[in-house]
């Protein structure tokens, strides 16, 4: 999100000349206006994160369930509510399918998204309009989304199953949310549906953003079709293309509302991930201590790809 | 790609084609909200591809069900967006205009926001709710939903901001304005756009919040219209023309924002990520 911020501005920031300051009484008033500016954000930012962080990690280390409410106890217990949720037989499921819903969510909308962000480049007569229609799947309510997926994709009577069973391709339903063997594979498939407008939209304007006369220069050396994709069109997105990813993995990796919505995790835990399981034993078994420790498992999972994402932005930056 | 120039009328309108049948499969499942919504009630074995008998029953047991829940949605949107904002928009000044180390700190702060899952938040202000009274309230739920509108309305307005000329302030402070009387008369109106933009979005993350909706009520007595479809979901898949009827209600904002101000939106989705 904050990525060219991080980097192009600060440049900027810091190669310009400080400005000189005003000297004398208008001076401290200034430093203090300055702190009042963003003093209600810095309030909010703590309220809303830095406290909700704080007190996650105190209470993964502390026995927090139904009772804590009514006795106002919650006794520590060390890393016991970490070895609980990491020796639980769901937690390699959760982590399995983690992996699986971030990479392949990821993989398909990039992938698709560079397809129709090179197709929409090519600008023909409602391109523009065809492509901010596009946007609409990513506007919709993530519920909004997930029930209307649910009524396509219904057993019996969704007109996927309807609609496949006349064309003969299929001798009888498919369970797509019922079975254990598909339904992963349908919810990463609706989160794809979801994410390509904001890869297509963040991708055409990265190729809207390569100088038209590198391909006039690439035509003479030759650099046409293909060639001119992969020397020209493809180093140039790789800004773009790295804070996608990151952006990617930092949003999919704690998806809630998609799974709920459709499958609740089922069948048979086919589709629970970390984020899911996450929410269950806060919310479903009440044992707040445990949900803690899933969710900072998930925070640290993402921290470690934000720090990967920043040292390789800092070392493009020193080439 | 540099051959756009020399592409003959006829490829240009193959083009259109095919870029209508891409949108026609991106966006048939919104077709289907809106189809399914208008057929009779009972479950959707009988739904044709066309509404060709359109009905508003699902419409009328949705307003009856839900409309006290899409009031209560917009309400907490709309205070989101007057808190989000005006909370936001000085500190995106500052980030913008200001120079000081500080200004990176912040900016790896907002980053490191968008990690945190709403699931973390939610058990923590669960817990302070639950000591202040705030649980089943809408005041708590706009609270809850500035943490996903305050980063981003700092991004957005940030990236616009840094482009706003430190002159025009200065002229005014030295007409003896103070910096915060600057900020309003000066700042503000040419700012309006990405104000537009900010507020747009806080407006939707609100409405589409499903999250904090689940966890922060646990009676009926405050129920946005997320929640009243999750619940429809769990009960009421007999009736899916009322469970559409409400999803094309909960789309609306989506749409309106999608067709009357196109150009905030691709501008948002992007200055939020890369400017």
């Amino acid at each position: 999100m904050a990525h060219a911020t991080l980097t192009r501005n600060d440049a900027a920031a810091s190669g310009r000349k400080p400005a000189r300051r005003p000297t004398g009484r208008r001076h401290r008033g200034e430093d203090l206006t300055k702190l009042l500016f963003v003093l209600p954000a810095i309030l909010a930012m703590v309220a809303l994160f830095g406290y909700p962080v704080v007190k996650n990690l105190l209470m993964s280390l502390q026995d927090y369930s139904l009772r804590t409410f009514f006795t106002g106890e919650a006794p520590w217990v060390g890393l016991k509510n970490y070895t609980t949720v990491v020796k639980d037989q769901l937690f390699s499921q959760a982590m399995t399918n983690t992996a699986l819903f971030t990479i392949g969510s990821i993989a398909f909308q990039f992938a698709i998204g560079l397809a129709l962000a090179l197709f929409f480049h090519k600008k023909f007569p409602l391109s523009g309009v065809l492509r901010s229609l596009l946007l609409l799947p990513w506007l919709l309510p993530l519920i909004v989304s997930s029930a209307t997926w649910r009524s396509i994709l219904e057993q019996d009577s969704g007109i996927l199953n309807r609609t496949l069973a006349g064309l003969h391709l299929i001798n009888e339903p498919v369970p797509w949310l019922n079975s254990p063997s598909v339904a992963l594979i349908v919810v990463i498939g609706v989160n794809i549906w979801i994410g390509i407008p904001f890869n297509v939209t963040l991708l055409y304007s990265g190729l809207s953003e390569i100088p038209d006369e590198l391909y006039e220069a690439g035509q003479l050396d030759g650099a046409t079709g293909w060639r001119a994709f992969w020397y020209i069109t493809w180093p140039n997105l790789r800004a773009v293309a790295s804070v996608l990813l990151m952006l990617g993995v930092v949003y999919t990796i704690k998806v809630l509302d998609i799974i709920l919505g459709l499958t609740g995790g089922g069948p048979a835990n086919a589709t629970q991930t970390l984020a899911t399981q996450s929410y269950e034993r806060s919310f479903v078994d009440f044992k707040f201590g445990e949900g803690a420790a899933l969710s900072n498992i998930l925070i640290a999972i993402s921290l470690a790809f934000a720090v990967l994402y920043l040292r390789g932005t800092r070392r493009a930056a020193d080439e | 790609m540099s051959k756009r120039i020399t592409d003959s009328t006829a490829r240009r309108v193959t083009y259109t084609v095919i870029g209508v049948l891409i949108l026609g499969v991106m966006l048939f499942p919104v077709y289907w909200m809106v189809n399914a919504s208008l057929q009779p009630s009972g479950n959707t074995l009988t739904a044709g591809f066309l509404p060709l008998d359109p009905t508003f029953a699902g419409y009328r047991r949705a307003l009856s069900e839900q409309g006290g829940n899409l009031v209560t949605s917009m309400i907490i949107a709309a205070g989101t967006v007057v808190l989000s904002l005006a909370i936001a928009t000085p500190c995106a000044y500052a980030l913008s205009q200001f120079r000081s180390r500080w200004v990176s700190i912040g900016l790896l702060a907002i980053l490191i926001s968008q990690m945190i899952p709403g699931i973390v938040i939610a058990n923590a202000l669960y817990m302070a709710y639950e000591k202040v009274g705030l649980l089943n309230s809408i005041p708590g739920l706009i609270v809850a939903n500035c943490s996903s509108a305050i980063p981003f309305a700092i991004l957005i307005l940030r990236s616009f901001m840094l482009s706003v000329p430190p002159s025009l302030v200065e002229a005014a402070r030295v007409d003896g304005a103070g910096l915060f009387r600057a900020f309003v008369a000066i700042v503000l109106p040419i700012s309006k756009n990405s104000l537009i933009t900010a507020g747009l979005f806080s407006f939707l993350f609100s409405w589409s919040d499903f999250l904090f909706a689940l966890t922060l009520t646990t009676k009926g007595g405050v129920r946005p219209v997320t929640l009243g479809i999750y619940q429809y979901l769990g009960t009421q898949v007999q009736n899916w023309n009322a469970v559409m009827a409400t999803a094309v209600l909960s789309a609306i904002p989506a749409i309106v924002l999608l067709v009357a101000a196109q150009k905030y939106i691709a501008a948002g989705a992007i200055g939020g990520a890369v400017k």
